[in-house]
């Protein structure tokens, strides 16, 4: 496993515990490069605690003991893509969403920040 | 982009997660590479995991069963409480979603998929009552599966089994093949690699869709008697 730890450059990072999922879809080319990285640039510039994952259907499809910790979460909020795929991707996991749970979905376009 | 914002793209672009908080940000590696390359293709990568199964919504699914009737690959299954699950996801056919188009709820999605509703956004009216979502592949395979299921005398099982010549078989798996490719329905990286002559044989199809159907009825039998 490697680990790595870097200071942030971005002095507005809060404290406040966030439970903010990014997924980046990295083994297909589901959502767009550009529109992947322009709102991973909104999340780092928000400076908001998150985390972020190369994909979420693999993590879905391994049964990633983290998905269940996030579902416990309740004010989860996954950027991702369409919350019907989403969510049937953490109901098959074995870990359910809560309905308070936000889903952006990265299909549609991004707010102006 | 912010140089952080780089930093943490590429980490992930190489299979790493990344958490990212007041004190700095930590990777670490899932022990898969994703096919770094912008456009790479999802079936050309190397890599250790597939990434295409179904996924099946539970708002929309009434248990049917169809899905685990029609499968030939052990892909769905029950659970303990004889619901329908997605069992074996690895045994799935990379960008092949015919199965999204045996259920009659357009409850199965393939997120990976480029094309709506299997793709898991919204199910409108019209994608209810589409007819060319309905597909019969079993066909593709070599049998009208489905016909030998509907109407499961000895005699339709022995013609089934007897009447149908390797050529025929074949001739039957092409043109069903070129319909479905017609129709844009089975990506052509998939049907290159379909080996056509190395299909499982008519009654090898018979048996599992047997098998399949015998498991579908016993949880349908269940689920009544709850
Ligand atoms: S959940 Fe959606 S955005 Fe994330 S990897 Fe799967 S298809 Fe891509
Ligand atoms: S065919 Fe569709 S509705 Fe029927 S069990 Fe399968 S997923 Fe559910």
């Amino acid at each position: 496993m490697q680990s790595l730890l870097k200071m942030p450059q971005n002095p507005k990072y809060s404290q406040r515990m966030s439970h903010t999922l990014y997924c980046r879809c990295a083994y297909a080319q589901v959502i767009s490069g550009p529109v992947k990285n322009a709102r991973l640039e909104q999340l780092c510039a928000s400076g908001e605690e998150f985390e972020a994952v190369p994909d979420l259907c693999e993590m879905a499809a391994a049964r990633d003991p983290r998905l269940a910790e996030l579902a416990h979460k309740d004010d989860l909020r996954i950027i991702a893509c369409h919350p019907r795929a989403v969510k049937g991707l953490f109901a098959q996991a074995g870990c359910p969403l809560p309905p308070t749970a936000e889903i952006v979905n990265m299909h549609e376009a991004l707010p102006a920040s | 982009m912010p140089a952080n914002a780089s930093e943490i793209a590429a980490l992930l672009d190489s299979g790493n997660a990344v958490t990212v908080s007041a004190d700095g940000y930590r990777a670490r590696h899932t022990g898969n590479t994703p096919p770094a390359a912008a456009g790479a293709s999802t079936t050309t990568a190397t890599r250790s995991w597939k990434p295409w199964f179904p996924v099946i919504d539970y708002d929309r699914c009434t248990n049917c069963m169809q899905c685990l009737s029609f499968c030939l690959f052990d892909v769905y299954n029950v659970d303990e409480n004889s619901l329908i699950e997605v069992r074996n996801q690895e045994n799935c056919k990379t960008n092949c979603p015919a199965c999204s188009r045996v259920c009659p709820e357009v409850a199965i999605m393939f997120p990976k998929y480029s094309g709506s509703p299997i793709n898991g956004e919204p199910v409108n009216a019209s994608d209810l009552s589409r007819e060319k979502m309905k597909v019969n592949v079993s066909s593709l395979l070599g049998g009208d599966i489905y016909s030998t299921l509907r109407n499961r005398s000895d005699q339709a099982k022995s013609r089934f089994s007897t009447e149908r010549s390797a050529d025929k078989a074949l001739a039957e798996r092409k043109r069903c093949l070129d319909k479905l490719q017609r129709d844009g329905f089975i990506p052509a990286e998939v049907l290159a690699e379909i080996d056509l002559t190395n299909l499982p044989s008519p009654e090898e199809i018979q048996r599992r869709a047997a098998a399949a159907s015998a498991k579908a009825q016993a949880a349908l039998a269940a689920n009544a008697a709850k």
